[in-house]
């Protein structure tokens, strides 16, 4: 095995202090050298986490830059931003939905039907705003759960399901936008409002990552005291110190972008409302009884039944969610693009959503994955967009070198897998 | 021994269609004691776990606990009793850690989120106190080698405290040093005063560990054995119900065994 063999090659432990201790328990040596030595086991082993979307998007930042030298303008990346947060959101749906091995294909047109509730209830029949918004969503919710139930209780294979969901939400949605087929935006809607909306003060931005860096140092600062307090092993400081100040530059230079440059317009509500949407997605995947659920049907469902999850109820559960987030997603869109119409969210938004989820490195086969990949996938797409939009490039240029990406990034999953089969892990 | 049996089957009785798995089987299983439940295939041993942990009923016949008649139904109602089974293909989750494996479904939890440090901190006691060794309880389960596995399910089968734990089959795919592990931990759980059901097909692995040994055949006792004063041929010839049978024949003929004859099994 590859730890035993890594651990092995590692000059003999000079003479490890306490009593017996196995040479082939993973123990990380102090410092930052056992740090990088272990960054690099994980590697070799293929779990690649982040590492390749993050060269991705350097990559594109430099390529487009040298290009085109608005790239990284102000106004440039404020679009990426605003664009990343809509379907980034639906992106995180689906990332629930990866995580239990299974696909949705119908997020498209659950978007669609969403934002159509929305401009029928709110522009047609008058109803309050927010009634409506929140009516939409939760009409999003429903049809998830009602692909969740086809699945999980009758047993019909959930690609099959949700392609049907795709088909019939879509023609739902046309109908619902009757004959016009379009409804535009009132100004100062709600819905206008969610890409619409910045935060001018630059001490909204400057202030939301100071909150974002304390948060973040602040958790890790404290999980390190409770596991020192249990003498397990912590974090030493100095990994705190350099894992803070990378999410401190990130978050400042972004901050910074947002609100310095000319052309900049301040923070977009858009991304503020997209990150709420990730760290509760987050906090509830990795830290609740919930998210355990998920992963452990995800990555063995008859174990999960064995050890009393009740399977049916995680899979319905998490369709709703992938549901709710779509039709919330199709808001997003249909505020950028001025009002509901018939074919929102038809095209390649399907294929945009469940590319970015496995750009960003959530495995398609279930069980493996996190949150943030829908941010990271989704800044890929939208980078690429924007930039080949800036040269000036067609529509079916971009289809091609979207799939490209797409498929390179599956293939980068595909070889992970096998070299963790390799190194003993799957 | 004064103390009633923590689990034991009067008479218990199992029929699935036309086939009758289970006849009138008796069965009494003590605390601090390893009992090895024999037979060859098809002789009702998987059926006989399964009524006892819940998953098919029985059709006749009592089932009394601590001494008290008990009705297990379901799942649920075997391990509120305490009993714990580990089946042979382990059902862990491949892509979860060892922490989250043991606790999986009783999760310990602190405001509704999950305490990491805690369900971490006793899974480490716990697996010290089985002198189980594994690379790091933070790794996946899928990294870890068969009978690394094979313990952390044994391991997390005592996360309820049961008072009872079957084993089905858990040296039947492991190495020589693994099984030797398994038999180890095996042997740990007896002294912490756990009742054992031990299924196996090993008979080495059963002399080596077993108090007891409970043959079925065809679905019916054919013989409770203490170890200490019985013999590999004797519970040979009650699995295979006569003694002369292809395994004594070969004894026989190739002279490896001890050479005493196999007496007749008691039926």
């Amino acid at each position: 095995m590859s730890e035993q063999q890594t651990t092995g090659t590692a000059p003999p432990a000079p003479a490890p202090a306490p009593a017996a201790t196995d040479p082939r328990l993973l123990v990380r040596e102090k410092g930052f050298a056992g740090y990088l030595e272990e960054f690099a086991r994980r590697i070799r082993g293929g779990e690649l986490g982040s590492v390749p979307v993050i060269v991705g998007l350097l990559v594109i930042a430099v390529v487009f830059q040298f290009k085109n030298r608005h790239f990284l303008s102000a106004d440039s990346l404020t679009n990426i931003g605003v664009y990343t947060s809509g379907m980034g959101i639906m992106a995180v749906g689906i990332v629930f939905v990866l995580l239990l091995g299974e696909i949705d294909l119908s997020v498209g047109s659950v978007a669609g039907v969403g934002a159509a509730v929305w401009a029928v209830l709110s522009v047609t029949h008058g109803v309050d705003d927010w009634l409506a918004v929140l009516i939409a969503v939760a009409a999003g919710g429903v049809i998830g759960l009602l692909h969740g139930f086809f699945f999980a209780r009758i047993g019909v294979p959930a690609f099959v399901v949700t392609l049907a969901g795709f088909l019939g939400w879509s023609g739902l949605q046309i109908w619902l936008m009757g004959k016009e087929g379009s409804i535009n935006t009132p100004s100062g809607s709600v819905v206008e409002d969610l890409t619409g909306y910045y935060f001018e003060d630059k001490a909204w931005a400057y202030g939301l990552a100071l909150v974002a860096v304390l948060a973040y140092a602040g958790s890790l600062l404290l999980d390190t005291r409770r596991r020192r307090a249990a003498a397990l092993p912590f974090r030493p400081l100095g990994e705190i110190a350099l894992r803070t100040g990378a999410v401190a530059v990130i978050a400042f230079a972004v901050a910074y972008v947002l609100n310095e440059p000319s052309g900049a317009r301040g923070l977009p509500l858009a991304l503020v409302l997209f990150l709420a949407v990730l760290v509760l997605a987050d906090f509830v995947v990795r830290r609740t009884g919930y998210g355990r659920r998920i992963f452990a049907v995800g990555g063995n469902a008859e174990a999960a039944r064995r050890a009393g999850i009740n399977v049916d109820r995680v899979r319905i559960t998490v369709f709703g969610i992938s549901g709710m987030l779509a039709a919330f997603g199709g808001l997003f869109i249909a505020s950028l693009s001025g009002g509901a119409t018939k074919n929102l969210g038809s095209g390649n938004t399907l294929m945009n959503v469940i590319a970015a989820a496995v750009i960003g490195g959530t495995s398609l086969f279930g069980g493996r994955g996190k949150i943030w990949s829908a941010l990271l996938g989704m800044l890929v797409i939208q980078s690429i967009q924007q930039g080949l939009n800036l040269l000036g490039m067609a529509s079916e240029i971009q289809y091609m070198i979207t799939g490209a990406v797409l498929l390179a990034a599956v293939v980068i999953d595909s070889v992970s897998r096998r070299t963790q089969k390799t190194a003993g892990r799957t | 021994m004064s103390a009633p049996p923590v689990l034991a089957l009067r008479g218990v009785s199992k029929r699935f269609g036309a086939v009758q798995a289970l006849t009138d089987v008796t069965l009494e299983i003590r605390a601090g004691e390893v009992v090895a439940l024999v037979g060859d295939n098809g002789a009702g041993k998987s059926t006989l776990v399964k009524t006892v942990s819940g998953v098919h009923p029985v059709d006749d016949g009592a089932i009394e606990w601590q001494g008290a008649p008990v009705r297990i139904g379901k799942p649920h109602d075997a391990q509120a009793l305490g009993v714990a089974t580990v089946y042979q293909d382990l059902a862990l989750c491949d892509n979860l850690d060892v922490v989250a494996n043991l606790y999986l479904g009783s999760e310990l939890r602190t405001a509704g989120v999950l305490d990491e440090i805690a369900m971490e901190k006793r899974a480490k006691e716990l697996l010290d106190t089985l002198s189980i060794r594994i690379p790091s309880v933070r790794i996946p389960v899928a990294a870890l080698s068969g009978g690394q596995r094979q313990v952390v399910a044994i391991a997390r089968a005592l996360i309820g405290d049961p008072k009872v734990v079957i084993l089905d089959e858990p040296t039947a795919a492991l190495g020589v040093e693994q099984t030797a592990q398994v038999l180890d931990l095996v042997e740990r759980l007896r002294e912490r005063d756990l009742a054992v059901v031990l299924i196996s097909h090993n008979m080495a692995d059963v002399l080596a560990v077993a108090d007891r040994v409970a043959v079925l055949r065809l679905g019916r006792n054919n013989g409770v054995f203490d170890v200490a004063d019985t013999t590999h041929e004797e519970i040979v010839a009650a699995i295979t119900g006569a003694s002369d049978n292809a395994v004594t024949r070969r004894t026989a003929r190739t002279g490896r065994r001890t050479g005493r004859p196999a007496k007749e099994a008691r039926a």
